[in-house]
């Protein structure tokens, strides 16, 4: 039987730096076009949900995820597993496993070998946020994103790995510290002449493998911590003109870890059947996969929802965020604070209570007068009945904006904080953050879907719930 | 509808009431505030710390347990009950003191509120919290009532420019009997410019559609109604007490439309069938209401029953509850002007009541309603937000029912 991917999806958060920003702000040439920026309140745990839950929508009927592995550079937290909150905010059963692969570009080429080279259903998702000092080209060149592989074994596969291989040998080219921001890399022509040889291996190895020539490969995809190197590859390997792929370096930037997943989901979305995808990962060596797209990717595409796709999430991000802004958001300016006192963290024992609503967002029905109980309630404000109450998870249900208000006086890194009335198709009404949206942009009526953020990170705890955004317009 | 509590009319009165200036008191902690308000209160009565059997204080957070006033006035082994109710606290100490001396259990009983906000160094109110799950809005009070205006707008056909005159004429007037109190925090008049350009804090509205954040305290003392004369000629009787806590329903259920606080509609309807008032429009002669935001006071006055349903604006530019008008709501200033520790806030309402109904405001603040024979006043307190809230009427007049 085969096995493959059966559901993906990619998520790119909603803001955009435009690079000439930082020019017309530190005065040093930083080039065109824009970079996607991780919103305050996303980190690579809340954007790995996100992509997840774009790929999970679309998943074949009965395929759930046994395991779910995480692979980032930027862990929210070292010691705690952060695929435990992706499972969580997935409404995984418990008996679903959740790991981490974390520190280095390269864990999502272990993420993805990993799921592939599994037996049961495997999630894997893959997310980063990148940036360098002001100034500077990680800064520039970096992006912020997330892509989800649901690998399992079936008809319904929609892309099939069928080679791999790596070459790998030491060298220091890119590295970070435990607790820097920013990475250091080597002088970029010593690191060009360390990877065009090891790609090389790496490609020939798997296209043998493989038993196809370059000259059959449909889409070319190149990615890795090193730009010179990757224009490199691009260009020694011997596929046809039109199979490069495009890298999104000009609209999202290079986005680390997520990269190879993020540009082989905008390959996925618009790949024929039977095409032939080579993909090459530059991270400490080289990882080749040759994978052929399946039959079943054109009933993928009737399912998922069209807002999913990359091109549709390219074309709904703004580029409005002031580089003063991105700034702040990463930390790298010190803002005056307001006079009101920083958010309590969550404790732990009562968030563990409530997991099943903090994390998954699980509200509650009455069964005896079907009101709608959010958060959940064990008695109903419609009946007053006790325990009749049964759990209904309203991550994925849309609501429309009852009422909403701008609030100019509560901390928040992006002020105003912007505050809604929700009610939920189907019943239940919540009060709630919006988040992507300026106070501007919503009305009452405005179509709002639930999105995993990270409220505030406070005495080192961060504090992971749920927000409301305006429905993503579709492509 | 289940019968409301039978309440205790007449059974007690005040005969002593005492009240700090409200305001920023950076030469004076809670404990020189409570001081000076049982010193006025004991004064106005004739009566000493002695004299008081049991003491009732509210304070939200100036303190926690009986220690914070017995250990200031060195009282002598007395009980000392803290209560915490939110913004209705002051209220709450009040309604328990006079359960004590109505039940007999105690003869003279003092209820004392005070709140000490200034010394925190932050800006608005910041409320104390028990370990949570982290998944409550961290909305400031501000925003949450700001969702009344547009409710109110789209129920009632009015637009945001009308609402926000109206919302600017609640806040001037409250202003303006604030410039004539001499213990108010606010005692200059505002220009309606002035207000309705005050910058924006959320939602529609501006600095001066909020209250002002103030240290102060304010006691009241309280007897048996048979025993009052010997202690005044001038008694304020209780007529109704009435307090309530919400299910909290109404931040969950899509019924609830932000026009209304059903809190206060059920407070207010136990108190004037305890009082048995059956108009409170004709009937009272003033009210103290709970005004934290401008649009709060819009939506009491027809919880309460003083304008009917969608009508409370136009009423509130028609000067119906100006000083001078037909029923006039927040002489003394309200939170707007007098500031609102909130402790303390309730039992000041009731201040401004006992020196009205006593004849004892000064001649440019006095009420003409009472010359016209009224003899009601009625205060209200409401702690929370709209859709999850507790509210409290206290309904007090110069005479015992006939």
């Amino acid at each position: 039987m085969k096995r493959g991917i059966v559901a993906y999806g990619a998520y790119l958060p909603y803001w955009r730096l435009a690079r000439s920003s930082i020019t017309a702000a530190l005065a040093t040439p930083a080039g065109r076009g824009t970079r996607a920026v991780a919103s305050y309140d996303e980190d690579t745990t809340t954007m790995a949900v996100e992509a997840a839950r774009i790929a999970l929508a679309a998943a074949p009927e009965g395929v759930r995820p046994h395991e779910v592995v995480l692979a980032t550079a930027a862990p929210a937290y070292l010691d705690k597993t952060n695929a435990v909150a992706v499972h969580d905010a997935l409404g995984l059963a418990r008996s679903a496993a959740a790991f981490d692969m974390n520190g280095s570009v390269r864990s999502g080429s272990a993420a993805l070998r990993y799921a592939a080279n599994a037996t049961a259903p495997v999630l894997a998702v893959l997310s980063d946020i990148r940036t360098g000092l002001p100034g500077g080209a990680d800064e520039r060149d970096g992006g912020d994103a997330a892509a989800a592989f649901l690998f399992s074994s079936g008809s319904e596969v929609v892309a099939e790995p069928i080679a791999q291989a790596s070459a790998t040998s030491e060298f220091l080219d890119r590295w970070r510290l435990p607790g820097e921001t920013t990475s250091h890399q080597w002088e970029e022509r010593f690191g060009e002449h360390e990877y065009l040889p090891l790609a090389e291996e790496a490609i020939a190895a798997t296209l043998e493998e493989a038993g196809v020539t370059a000259a059959e490969i449909d889409h070319f995809i190149v990615t890795g911590v090193h730009t010179r190197a990757v224009r490199a590859v691009q260009r020694s390997a011997a596929v046809p003109a039109g199979a490069p792929a495009k890298d999104l370096s000009a609209v999202v930037g290079n986005t680390g870890t997520a990269h190879q997943g993020l540009v082989l989901a905008s390959v996925l979305d618009s790949a024929a059947p039977g095409a032939l995808i080579l993909t090459v990962s530059l991270a400490d060596g080289a990882v080749a996969t040759v994978l052929r797209v399946g039959e079943a990717i054109l009933q993928y595409r009737q399912r998922r929802p069209a807002g999913g796709t990359v091109a549709a999430q390219v074309s709904a991000g703004r580029g409005e965020l002031p580089y003063t802004t991105f700034l702040t958001w990463r930390d790298q300016l010190r803002r005056e604070p307001p006079r009101r006192p920083e958010p309590a963290p969550p404790a732990s024992p009562p968030a563990a209570r409530h997991r099943a609503w903090k994390f998954s967002f699980a509200a509650s029905r009455c069964g005896i007068c079907g009101m709608r109980l959010v958060p959940p309630g064990r008695v109903c404000i419609g009946c007053g009945a006790l325990g009749q109450m049964t759990q209904e998870r309203l991550a994925d249900v849309p609501g429309v904006v009852a009422t909403f208000t701008a609030d100019r006086l509560a901390f928040t890194p992006n002020p105003p904080m912007v505050v809604a009335v929700i009610d939920f198709d189907g019943g239940g009404r919540f009060r709630c953050e919006l988040t992507d949206v300026g106070p501007d942009a919503v009305v009452i009526g405005t179509r709002v879907e639930m999105t995993f953020r990270k409220m505030s990170t406070s005495q080192t705890i961060h504090n992971y719930f749920w927000k409301a955004r305006p429905v993503r317009e579709e492509a | 509808m289940t019968m409301a509590a039978r309440g205790i009319r007449d059974q007690v009165a005040i005969v002593g009431m005492g009240c700090t200036r409200f305001g920023e008191h950076w030469d004076k902690g809670a404990e020189d505030l409570l001081i000076d308000a049982a010193t006025e209160a004991f004064a106005s009565a004739g009566v000493s710390k002695e004299d008081v059997d049991a003491y009732w204080l509210g304070t939200m957070g100036s303190g926690i347990s009986g220690l914070t006033l017995s250990k200031p006035l060195c009282l002598d082994y007395k009980p000392v009950t803290r209560v915490e109710n939110m913004c209705a606290t002051g209220s709450e100490a009040f309604r328990n003191a006079c359960y004590a001396v109505a039940c007999g259990a105690v003869d003279m009983a003092m209820a004392i509120g005070v709140e000490k906000l200034k010394d925190s160094g932050l800006s608005g109110l910041v409320l104390p919290s028990a370990p949570a799950d982290g998944t409550a809005s961290e909305l400031t009070a501000p925003a949450l009532f700001s969702l009344l205006a547009p409710a109110y707008e789209r129920k009632y056909g009015v637009d945001p420019a009308a609402l926000k005159d109206v919302l600017t004429r609640i806040a001037w007037k409250n202003h303006h009997n604030g410039s004539l109190n001499p213990r108010a925090q606010f005692r200059r008049e505002v220009d309606k410019a002035t207000i309705a350009c005050s910058p924006i804090v959320a939602g529609q509205l501006g600095i001066f559609d909020c209250a002002g954040v103030a240290d102060g305290s304010a006691a009241a003392i309280i007897v048996r109604a048979a025993d009052a004369h010997r202690y005044t000629d001038k008694p304020v009787f209780v007529k109704a007490l009435s307090f309530v806590a919400g299910p909290a329903s109404g931040t969950a259920d899509p019924a609830y439309d932000y026009t209304t606080f059903p809190e206060v509609v059920r407070a207010g309807r136990n108190a004037y069938m305890e009082a048995g008032v059956e108009n409170p429009r004709a009937e009272l002669a003033m009210a103290e209401v709970h005004d934290c935001f401008t649009p709060t006071e819009l939506v009491i006055y027809e919880d309460l029953g003083f304008a009917e349903r969608g009508q409370g604006w136009k009423e509130a530019l028609a000067g119906t509850f100006d000083l001078d008008g037909d029923l006039p709501v927040n002489p003394d200033g309200g939170l707007k002007a007098f500031g609102h520790p909130i402790g303390a806030s309730g039992l000041r309402m009731l201040f401004e009541a006992w020196l009205q109904l006593r004849g004892e405001a000064p001649p440019e603040r006095t009420i003409r309603s009472i010359a016209q024979g009224r003899k009601l006043a009625l205060t209200h307190n409401l702690g929370g937000a709209p859709g999850e809230c507790v509210s409290f009427v206290s309904i007090v007049g110069r005479e015992p029912t006939a």
